[in-house]
């Protein structure tokens, strides 16, 4: 159910995104999702990869801070009220979310939505209950 | 390491009674005077507008009399108008880096490298260290004094010598290992850079038979040595000296590493005032002096060094005669003024050293924005320090940023940056950029 997602700190500067992709890239690594956070003076990159392990050395030796973090993806229809179908179910449980990105996944006319809870396991139960369809890690793969 | 590993036939001198130790710098001082004023304009000048002559010298509190010397002496007679000798007497010229104007130039004989060779060694013995070792000689070579000084106190002791000098620290770490060394001279933030490189190389620096580092040229706090002791499975100990001096080896710990052992019997130290340049009461804070005892080249009577000390009291458990000094965190040159409060970068570098998680790298930027200076702090996110949220890391920043003002008492803000972004250094680290003049 969970989804191990990687974070690395950048820079917000100019050009300094490219590093960490282009490390990636050269060692054929696929980027399955990502998103960037961003601050006054830093960011975030976080992305999904299919073999996070191996990205995350690749990351590590080409010297970035990089941090491994339990995420939740669901799948919605790729239509209005998608999100919000979700956001619902959530609406009366105690889980917070720290923060979400979506992207169209390309499977048929679904969209998915990362989510990173402060309470993954809580959410998994609400949303489960509330028959939302999980996303597995090998879904991810290509 | 055991306090009777310290000593070797030359370091005989560190354990002379004090009376004994007193009649030898006195008759070294009346000498040094006698020289001075005999080939030395300037100093000649001076003591005759203070009305004195070399004969006043009767005690060594007499040194009191004479006038201080400071580095524009230096400046303002350049290139030689300091020595004492004449150039053929002279076997060695070293040079200041000299970032702005002239360098500083400095000068021995044959005499004064036999000097500086005996000091180095001393205190490479108080260090444990002796013949049989393998000694990396990381420091520069060339002008600067730390490269060839350590390597001719090196020899002497009768050690290996690797003089590798500074940089390629790739081959550095290769040559560490291949050659089993088991000591190396260098900035202590060199140091922390081949400690990362190794790491990098996959080659574990705590596993080679390398114990004892002997690390100066810039000031460094009792934090970064348990950093670097905690990583390096070595003991890291400090020298100190300066080019005008001699160079490396007018002091350095022994094996107790509680306080800096000056070799008094070349170099008669004294702590004053900075501002009023009065001899401070025994055990305060203040100025180091030094008068050279022995220097026939280039003699300095009274130099103004710029670094803040005291003397410890009371005798080391090593047994060493000779007194010590604190550790030096603060050299008068480094100080910042920051709207008009004074801060070290030391400070700085304690305070990172103190929090979980952080490296001792970091730089500050000073700039001054609509007539007001700002004090930057460039820290790196390491792993450890690294949140996956924004709020975590701008929570990050808040504490340090904290922290730092409550040391320094001046806003800081602080800049997080990649790991290995902030320029190591293989010399003397650049802790400040100055924007403010601009």
């Amino acid at each position: 159910m969970k989804i191990t997602q990687l974070s690395v700190f950048v820079e917000n500067a100019p050009g300094r995104i490219l590093a960490p992709c282009r490390a990636l890239a050269d060692a054929g690594v696929n980027l399955r999702a990502l998103s960037l956070a961003d601050a006054p003076t830093f960011g975030i990159l976080r992305m999904i990869v299919s073999d996070w392990q191996r990205a995350a050395k690749i990351l590590e030796e080409s010297g970035f801070s990089v941090k491994a973090t339990e995420v939740l993806a669901v799948e919605v229809p790729d239509r209005p009220g998608g999100l919000s179908q979700v956001l619902g179910a959530l609406q009366n449980s105690s889980v917070n979310i720290e923060y979400m990105y979506a992207f169209p996944f390309g499977r048929g006319e679904k969209a998915t939505l990362v989510f990173r809870f402060d309470n993954t396991d809580a959410a998994i139960a609400t949303l489960q209950s509330s028959g939302i369809n999980l996303v597995r890690h090998t879904d991810f793969e290509e | 390491m055991t306090l009777q590993s310290c000593v070797s036939p030359s370091s005989a001198l560190d354990f002379v009674p004090r009376h004994q130790l007193e009649q030898l710098q006195l008759a070294r001082l009346q000498s040094v005077v006698a020289l001075s004023y005999r080939n030395v304009a300037l100093y000649r000048e001076r003591m005759n507008d203070r009305g004195i002559t070399p004969q006043d010298i009767r005690s060594l509190a007499d040194i009191s009399k004479l006038p201080f010397t400071v580095k524009t002496d230096l400046r303002d007679t350049y290139p030689f108008g300091l020595f004492a000798t004449p150039m053929t007497e002279v076997v060695r010229l070293h040079a200041s880096s000299g970032t702005t104007g002239k360098p500083i130039v400095v000068a021995y004989t044959k005499a004064d490298i036999e000097v500086w060779s005996s000091v180095v060694s001393r205190s490479f013995s108080a260090c444990g260290l002796h013949q049989g070792d393998i000694i990396q000689v990381a420091y520069g070579y060339g002008l600067f004094t730390g490269g060839l000084g350590a390597h001719y106190g090196a020899e002497k002791l009768g050690a290996t010598v690797v003089p590798t000098s500074v940089g390629n620290t790739d081959r550095q770490i290769m040559l560490m290992s291949d050659f089993g060394t088991t000591a190396v001279c260098c900035t202590p933030t060199y140091f922390l850079h081949m400690i990362e490189r190794a790491e990098a190389m996959g080659i574990d620096i705590r596993k080679l038979p390398l114990r004892a580092g002997i690390f100066g040229a810039e000031p460094w706090t009792e934090g970064m040595r348990q950093h670097i002791e905690a990583n390096s499975n070595i003991k890291a100990f400090d020298i100190y000296g300066l080019s005008e001096i001699i160079g490396p080896g007018v002091g350095v710990e022994c094996v107790c590493q509680n306080g800096l052992h000056i070799f008094e019997d070349h170099f008669y130290p004294e702590i004053v005032d900075p501002e009023t340049g009065e001899l401070m009461p025994e055990g305060a804070e203040g100025e180091l002096v030094l008068t050279t005892l022995s220097k026939q080249a280039m003699p300095l009577l009274r130099y103004r060094t710029r670094d803040i000390t005291s003397f410890h009291a009371g005798q080391c458990d090593c047994g060493r005669t000779i007194r010590r000094i604190r550790r030096i965190g603060q050299r008068c040159d480094d100080m910042l003024i920051i709207r008009g409060i004074n801060v070290f970068p030391s400070q700085v570098e304690s305070v990172l050293l103190a929090m979980e998680g952080t490296l001792p790298h970091y730089q500050i930027i000073l700039t001054r924005e609509h007539g007001l200076d700002q004090m930057k702090v460039q820290v790196e996110v390491t792993p450890q320090l690294f949140a996956d949220t924004v709020s975590g890391l701008e929570a990050m920043e808040r504490k340090l940023a904290q922290a730092m003002e409550r040391v320094l008492q001046v806003r800081v803000q602080i800049s997080l940056v990649e790991p290995r972004t902030i320029q190591r250094s293989e010399g003397k680290a650049k802790r400040v950029i100055d924007r403010r003049q601009s």
